[in-house]
């Protein structure tokens, strides 16, 4: 079945159709969604400095055991902190320019810096405002390079430990190389696993990266030269560093390395799984990645490429949508703003997202989620989604001017199937009518 | 055909029908399950203080130790002449002189890096190797490498029970996962009505109709994930076509008033076990409970009459198929010298063992696998004979 682009637009590549709001109709809407997202505020809540603060004088509190009223208030500080920021969060999915929101939380996956710890959440927003959001729309070269300077993945992936054993600090303390950072450059934010990079050209650029760490307290990216590993490194076939240890190197490697036709490929491929289907048309791949190649990795150039070729709105309804945005297009469905909603709901938009096992910057690795449809509709993620759906249909039908059919239609436009409607218009109570929107498969599908 | 109400109803009839004949919902055993032989893991989150419950009261520098948490009098249950067990554990004793408890003193995963919950408790879900608690490559849980190895195994032979994610059955076997609590809140017509629609979406009808099917077992309509609710979802599942679950008990971080947490998650531990052997009925004497942590804790308690983080610790072993009645491990000593960094109950031995041998003896795995695929780089040296 064909439809309109008017309905897939919004669903397959935003946060799906808002009744009452404008929504993106073609591929010229949603190009202009990004323009838009890039040209907006990023920041999200306080600055890095003030949330590394908030731990240092939340743990400070903690380790003098003086006042517990003092611990109590600066931990529950915190984790006010994070629900604002998740409401935020929400907020921009959910009513923001959808099709940046959706690029913003594709890198930000590709460049997962999550943790189970409470400080790792509080850190993420700030990553994804300072080393994500301001790239969208500018060279992946960038947005790698940015990246792998920011202080909240030097500490993730173990950079700020990492000495170069023949460095002067190595050699004192006798303390060496970490190859984590170095490993996950190669093997999932650029080249991929199973390209031609070899474990040597792993240690080559870990020792690149030597010296780059940040500094405690302003989170600010430093450059230490005395754990800088002397002499030239080479990585993949180019010889970097001749001279004095110097911050330009690991940057010179990385731009390199960001546009090796491999990591182009592996980038390209990421993009159309994501955005179209966990087994994507092979055209459509080739297509981004000659845009990726004839625009030197310029990003917008890809995104342009993916939105006019045929493969992109012919696949429709074959990604399900994962639970961060199965909420967000809830939320954006409704109407229910994050950013008014008093603690309590809050407190349910997380519980939501936890029970479809889904937390917020929480990914279990640096891998990020999981993309295909199956592991996200098993019994236990339905159920929630289910749960979810009934909790939704019983709070939206106290609006007793909202009929259930009638809404379906203008959430689903003309990708309602027949059974859906019939089975809404059929269901014996209005909330249980929502609740079948929801849970139907073509909601839970782009 | 045109679509009525009646008509949806009667075409999803054949959907409903299917559910109540899904296998996890009647304990058919099929010809190609993996034995009769069961397992139950049990996480306990938060470090549990090991000589807190299994004491050494034999032990001279013990109760010096801790003042005010050793154990006296009745609220220790001497169980070999040497180590004695809390008071919030005595409902176990029955069993331990049944021979279906037991324990293992002064063990840990490799893990020495931090003594942090977080990366403690993934390291010792994932059984890598790394003393920095770096996970492996695979970042998967050992238990799934495990259920690869077994013959026969299905995506119903093993499940992970609750809501919280356990990366132990993590990866690429399948594995269930549900917790008692999940609810399909919707009424019977309009879960019929949800069926039908989902007809043409395998993905989705293959998902309800098992979660119609799990969401029969345990007990009904559990408001919150209790030892009780979570151990006897587990069980009815292992009396069906399930041979592995795992689930979590949380709250063992003890810092302060060990004793009076004690009270509260010894008797969540308490009645996991016991509620295991009840609803496991016959199959109790086929099961092997492992309940392990993430890392002792010191062996001076601290100014507010808690522990801090630690290393060694101890495991707990339950079951029919167990052969109980013995503390198992080497115990290190806690005098001068004997102590790890001069705070924690040295490990003297790898936790991992004892979970690769009750795997070897559940279900037959050979002992090369187990060290190459379950636990890569542990060395699982002699039988400790922990099943009879």
């Amino acid at each position: 079945m064909s439809l309109p682009h008017a309905t897939i637009a919004p669903i397959r590549f935003g946060y799906g159709l808002a009744p009452g709001r404008l929504n993106p109709a073609n591929a010229g809407d949603l190009f202009r969604e990004l323009t838009a997202g890039a040209a907006g505020d990023h920041a999200l809540g306080p600055d890095l400095p003030a949330r590394i603060k908030m731990l240092r004088d939340a743990g400070k509190a903690k380790r003098a055991n003086t006042d517990p009223a003092l611990i109590d208030r600066l931990n529950k500080q915190n984790r006010e902190q994070i629900l604002t920021d998740i409401a935020g969060h929400l907020q921009r999915r959910a009513f923001g320019q959808g099709f940046f929101e959706r690029m913003a939380a594709f890198w930000g996956d590709h460049f997962s810096v999550t943790g189970k710890s409470l400080n790792r959440v509080l850190f993420v927003p700030v990553f994804e405002a300072e080393a994500i959001r301001p790239h969208i729309m500018g060279n992946f070269a960038d947005m790698l390079v940015a990246v792998s300077r920011h202080p909240v993945m030097l500490d993730y992936l173990d950079q700020r430990v990492s000495i170069g054993p023949n460095s002067r600090a190595g050699k004192r303390q006798g303390k060496g190389l970490n190859e984590n950072l170095a490993r996950e450059i190669l093997e999932l934010h650029t080249m991929g696993v199973g390209s031609s990079y070899t474990q040597t050209d792993v240690r080559e650029l870990a020792e690149l990266l030597t010296g780059y760490t940040y500094h405690g307290e302003s989170g600010a990216f430093r450059f230490v030269e005395n754990r800088a590993e002397p002499g030239a490194e080479t990585v993949l076939g180019q010889t970097y560093g001749q001279g004095q240890p110097d911050p330009g190197e690991a940057e010179d490697a990385l731009r390199d390395i960001a546009r090796h036709p491999e990591t182009l490929r592996h980038l390209a491929r990421k993009l159309a799984v994501h955005f179209t289907s966990d087994t994507p048309d092979a055209g459509l791949v080739n297509h981004l990645e000659a845009a990726f190649r004839e625009g030197q990795g310029h990003l917008p150039s890809v995104y342009a490429a993916l939105l006019e070729h045929p493969a992109s709105w012919e696949s429709f309804g074959q990604k399900v949508k994962q639970p961060i945005d199965y909420l967000a297009s809830i939320l954006r469905a409704t109407g229910w703003r994050p950013d008014a909603m008093a603690k309590g709901p809050r407190n349910q938009l997380r519980y939501a997202l936890r029970i479809m096992n889904q937390p917020l910057w929480q990914a279990p690795g640096p891998d990020g989620w999981p993309e295909a449809g199956a592991e996200w509709i098993t019994p236990q993620g339905l159920a929630a989604r289910i749960e979810i759906a009934s909790k939704t249909g019983q709070r939206l039908a106290r609006n007793r001017d909202l009929d259930p059919p009638s809404f379906a239609r203008e959430v689903m436009g003309d990708a309602l199937a027949p059974a859906t409607a019939f089975a809404i218009g059929g269901a014996e109570a209005r909330w249980e009518g929502f609740a079948l929107l929801f849970a139907s498969a073509e909601f839970n599908r782009r | 055909m045109t679509l009525t109400r009646r008509t949806l109803l009667r075409a999803s009839l054949g959907t409903a029908c299917s559910v109540a004949a899904h296998p996890l919902a009647n304990p058919v055993v099929w010809a190609a399950t993996p034995g009769e032989n069961r397992l139950v893991v049990i996480v306990l989150r938060g470090a549990m203080d090991g000589i807190g419950v299994v004491q050494p009261y034999g032990d001279r520098t013990f109760a010096q130790m801790r003042p005010t948490l050793a154990s006296t009098g009745e609220d220790l249950a001497d169980l070999d002449g040497f180590f004695g067990l809390h008071r919030d554990f005595h409902p176990l004793l029955p069993l331990w002189q049944a021979g279906e408890l037991g324990f293992v003193q002064a063990v840990s995963t490799p893990y020495r890096a931090k003594r942090s919950h977080f990366d403690g408790q993934d390291f010792l879900e994932n059984g890598g190797s790394s003393p920095e608690g770096t996970m492996t490559r695979s970042r998967d849980g050992w238990l799934n490498r495990a259920l690869g190895l077994i013959p026969g195994a299905t995506a119903k032979t093993a499940i992970a029970v609750g809501r919280e994610h356990m990366i132990l059955l993590d990866g690429k076997h399948k594995a269930g996962a549900w917790s008692p609590t999940n609810q399909l809140l919707l009424k019977d017509d309009e879960r019929q009505l949800l069926s039908m629609i989902y007809a043409g979406d395998p993905l989705f009808a293959e998902a309800l109709a098992s979660a119609e099917g799990l969401s029969t077992l345990g007990p009904k309509a559990a408001r919150r994930e209790t030892s009780q609710s979570m151990a006897s979802f587990a069980a009815e599942v292992l009396n069906g076509e399930g041979r592995i679950a795992a689930f979590s008990l949380t709250g063992w971080d003890t810092h302060r008033n060990q004793d009076r947490v004690f009270a509260r998650i010894g008797k969540e531990l308490v009645r996991a076990i016991l509620t295991l052997k009840t609803d496991l009925a016959a199959n109790w004497r086929h099961t092997t409970v492992l309940a392990v942590t993430e890392f002792g804790r010191t062996a001076r308690e601290n100014g507010s009459a808690g522990t801090d983080h630690g290393t060694g610790g101890a495991m707990v072993l339950a079951g029919g198929a167990i052969r109980g009645g013995k503390v198992l491990g080497r115990w290190p000593g806690l005098g001068e010298g004997q102590l790890y960094e001069d705070r924690d109950l040295m490990p003297t031995e790898d936790l991992r063992r004892y979970c690769a041998w009750a795997l070897a003896g559940q279900f037959g795995l050979a002992g090369s696998d187990i060290e190459k695929t379950v636990f890569p780089g542990l060395e699982m040296g002699a039988d400790p004979r922990i099943l009879a």
